[in-house]
């Protein structure tokens, strides 16, 4: 009984005692073990990520149904593990340079990753807010990791109250839905709702949730504290920031209301669509008057997760597969945005100013090129990946019946495309000025140019996303 | 019966009275200790509830640690709070009026609430009755069984919140002496006391 269920959770499990035995070998190591830490952590993220892929069969559950293993929850946790590895291996020489490497880091990011996959596979509303509160806590401390820095301790407070604030709102939800309709598991929600219908007392809660959630994937009205955090937090942490845990938080939102509330679509489908168009447009105008780069891809991060959410607002099998294929192709193109942001630095010191960029071109082309691909995928301009992941999603809104969402979503597409096409203006046509002179590690220029790369051949299959993102939808919707 | 009516009135009068002094009293060291009041109220209802290990917990929980805390914070941070309370005056009316149409709302709202039929029930059945299993056993065979997945996921964010504390307090100060036990076990008189010649009139 208790052998099947461990080996159910057993990914999960391996990481958890990995993040523990790194700890005391770091503890106990007469020298700092920083960069053989976060070697280790990313190694174990892509192995345990393919093996994943490799052995993931049909669908189980394990603890009396807290821990959910199916395709649904598989696809998000190889998509979170793959780009997990690849920013902890992007911000190793960030993390040497500002004197930041300390083996708490990996492993901290370990123990975050243990809750983003106990999110994604909840199968109970208990079970789901545990793995929330360890992902977040771990994500609290290091976006505060660089303590001497006035602006990264501001942003893991601010992270932190905003935090915890959605935390409470979600467990009045929470309490509220429990109360109502006397369960905890989801599936038990979903027959006393499919039995008596939902009680209105649930439906608060519901709304509660939806709310605190929205808080996790940076969804507007809940933003205000994204732009903030992606800014006064180091680099790499805002690269882990603007990937992992926002496929978390998507794959969690998608998890409850189609597990718990899948009988009763029409009554959250509403708020979604609010959230998304707000999403879409606040990420769209904020965003032009920014001059930092990280707070200017906050924005397009909140931007990107409106589309997100328009897949799911669509509440079809359709939708969320599609939503999944966005989630998948945006934090592709982050992972390569990331590996160029953390080598802006001039003479030895980071910068975040965009107009360092000017007439980047000229001093490192083929950098440029590859961001300048970045930048019009994430724009969504034909024939890059960018443009199909968003015309998916709107293909999904329509189909849904909800033609206007998808029209308002192509003009805040539109809008947005003005900062995205400002980097490569200034890139290539800018004024002349000191530009930025660091190197770029072969390992960065890798992601950098596979992350480019992929967004170009992308568009002949996807890489076979589209099939995987089908059966974790199918799997979600049975 | 009739006394655990009295007593639940008791308690609750007490509790709710006591609840108010925290938020009104001046003196925060004054509100401490009708916190500590206010629970020491609400372990009494769990008693009467015959949750009696929940109210020990909070017992020593709340009144032994976090109001003692409490006090030490509120003792060694010298906030003042008549100053942070100088502008509530300001707030009273447009505050009150907030309040008012929640109260409305909330009213008006829970009015309508409707419990499924099968919510008790399902609520109830995770519990045994209480002559049947003692509180601490009842805890014990559903948070180490049932719910250990739960159990040792707390555990997990246990362990974040102390590695969070470390890393983000912790400073090795060179300038400061340390304790070496080892060092301190083998000194001997040898390494410790010197013999100096001083001459008269010297000095070293």
């Amino acid at each position: 009984m208790i052998g099947n269920d461990i080996n159910t959770i057993l990914p999960e499990l391996i990481i958890a005692g990995a993040a523990m035995a790194i700890l005391m070998w770091g503890v106990y190591s007469q020298r700092e073990r920083g960069a053989e830490a976060l070697w280790a952590v990313a190694l174990l993220f892509f192995v345990v990520g393919g093996w994943i892929a490799l052995t993931g069969r049909g669908s189980d559950t394990a603890f009396g149904g807290m821990f959910v293993d199916d395709a649904f929850g598989r696809f998000a946790k190889i998509t979170m593990l793959w780009s997990g590895a690849a920013v902890l291996l992007l911000s190793k020489e960030y993390l040497e340079r500002a004197k930041l490497m300390k083996f708490e880091f990996p492993v901290l990011v370990a123990l975050a990753m243990v809750g983003m996959m106990m999110m994604v596979s909840a199968g109970n509303l208990m079970s789901l807010y545990m793995g929330l509160e360890l992902q977040s806590l771990a994500l609290y401390v290091i976006a505060a990791f660089n303590r001497d820095s006035l602006r990264s301790s501001e942003a893991g407070l601010k992270y932190f109250v905003l935090g915890a604030l959605s935390s409470g709102l979600l467990l009045y939800g929470m309490s509220l839905v429990y109360g109502y309709t006397g369960a905890m598991e989801f599936q038990s929600i979903t027959d006393v709702i499919a039995t008596e219908g939902l009680p209105i007392g649930a439906l608060v809660g519901l709304v509660f949730i939806v709310s605190g959630m929205s808080f996790k994937v940076s969804a507007a009205p809940f933003h205000m504290w994204t732009p903030d955090v992606y800014e006064g937090s180091p680099t790499p942490v805002t690269a882990l920031f603007a990937t992992a845990p926002k496929v978390a938080a998507a794959a969690m939102i998608t998890r409850i209301l189609f597990d718990a509330f899948g009988g009763v679509i029409s009554d959250w489908q509403q708020i979604l669509v609010l959230f998304s168009l707000l999403s879409m447009y606040v990420g769209a105008i904020a965003a032009i008057g920014q001059t930092n780069i990280k707070r200017l891809m906050a924005y397009s991060s909140i931007g990107h997760m409106g589309f997100a959410l328009m897949g799911l607002a669509a509440g079809t099998a359709l939708g969320v597969q599609n939503m999944l294929i966005y989630m998948v192709v945006y934090v592709a193109t982050n992972v390569g945005v990331f590996a160029f942001i953390l080598n802006m630095e001039k003479d030895g010191r980071p910068v975040t100013d965009i107009s360092a960029l000017s007439l980047y071109s000229r001093v490192a082309p083929g950098r440029a090129l590859a961001l300048m691909i970045l930048m019009f995928s994430l724009a969504g301009i034909p024939p890059l990946v960018g443009f199909f992941a968003k015309l998916y999603v709107l293909q999904a809104a329509y189909d849904a019946g909800l033609a206007w969402l998808a029209i308002a979503g192509v003009l805040a597409s539109v809008i947005s495309a003005y900062y995205y096409l400002r980097i490569i203006f200034l890139m290539y046509f800018g004024e002349a000025s000191e530009a930025l002179n660091g190197k770029m590690p072969m390992l960065h220029m890798g992601l950098l140019t596979a992350s480019a790369a992929a967004l170009i051949f992308g568009i002949v299959n996807l890489f076979g996303v589209e099939g995987f993102a089908a059966n974790a939808a199918a799997a979600l919707l049975g | 019966m009739v006394i655990a009516t009295l007593a639940f009135y008791l308690f609750s009068a007490v509790a709710v009275v006591a609840a108010l002094m925290v938020v009104l009293s001046r003196n925060p060291v004054h509100a401490v200790l009708w916190l500590i009041l206010t629970f020491f109220s609400a372990a009494g209802l769990f008693v009467i509830l015959g949750a009696e290990f929940v109210a020990m917990l909070l017992v020593i929980v709340y009144v032994g640690a976090v109001a003692v805390l409490f006090l030490f914070v509120v003792m060694m941070l010298d906030v003042d709070f008549t100053e942070l309370k100088s502008g509530m005056s300001k707030y009273v009316r447009i505050g009150s009026l907030i309040g008012l149409v929640i109260l409305v709302e909330l009213v008006i709202a829970t009015s309508a609430w409707v419990v499924a039929d099968s919510a008790p029930d399902m609520r109830a059945a995770i519990t045994p009755a209480l002559d049947e299993m003692q509180n601490t056993v009842a805890i014990g065979s559903i948070l180490y069984t049932q719910y250990v997945y739960l159990f040792q996921a707390a555990g997990l964010v246990l362990l974040v919140a102390m590695i969070g504390a470390i890393v983000l307090t912790m400073r090795h100060r060179k300038d400061v002496k340390r304790q070496d036990i080892v060092e301190q076990i083998y000194r001997d008189a040898d390494k410790a006391v010197e013999m100096i010649d001083v001459k008269p009139g010297q000095g070293l």
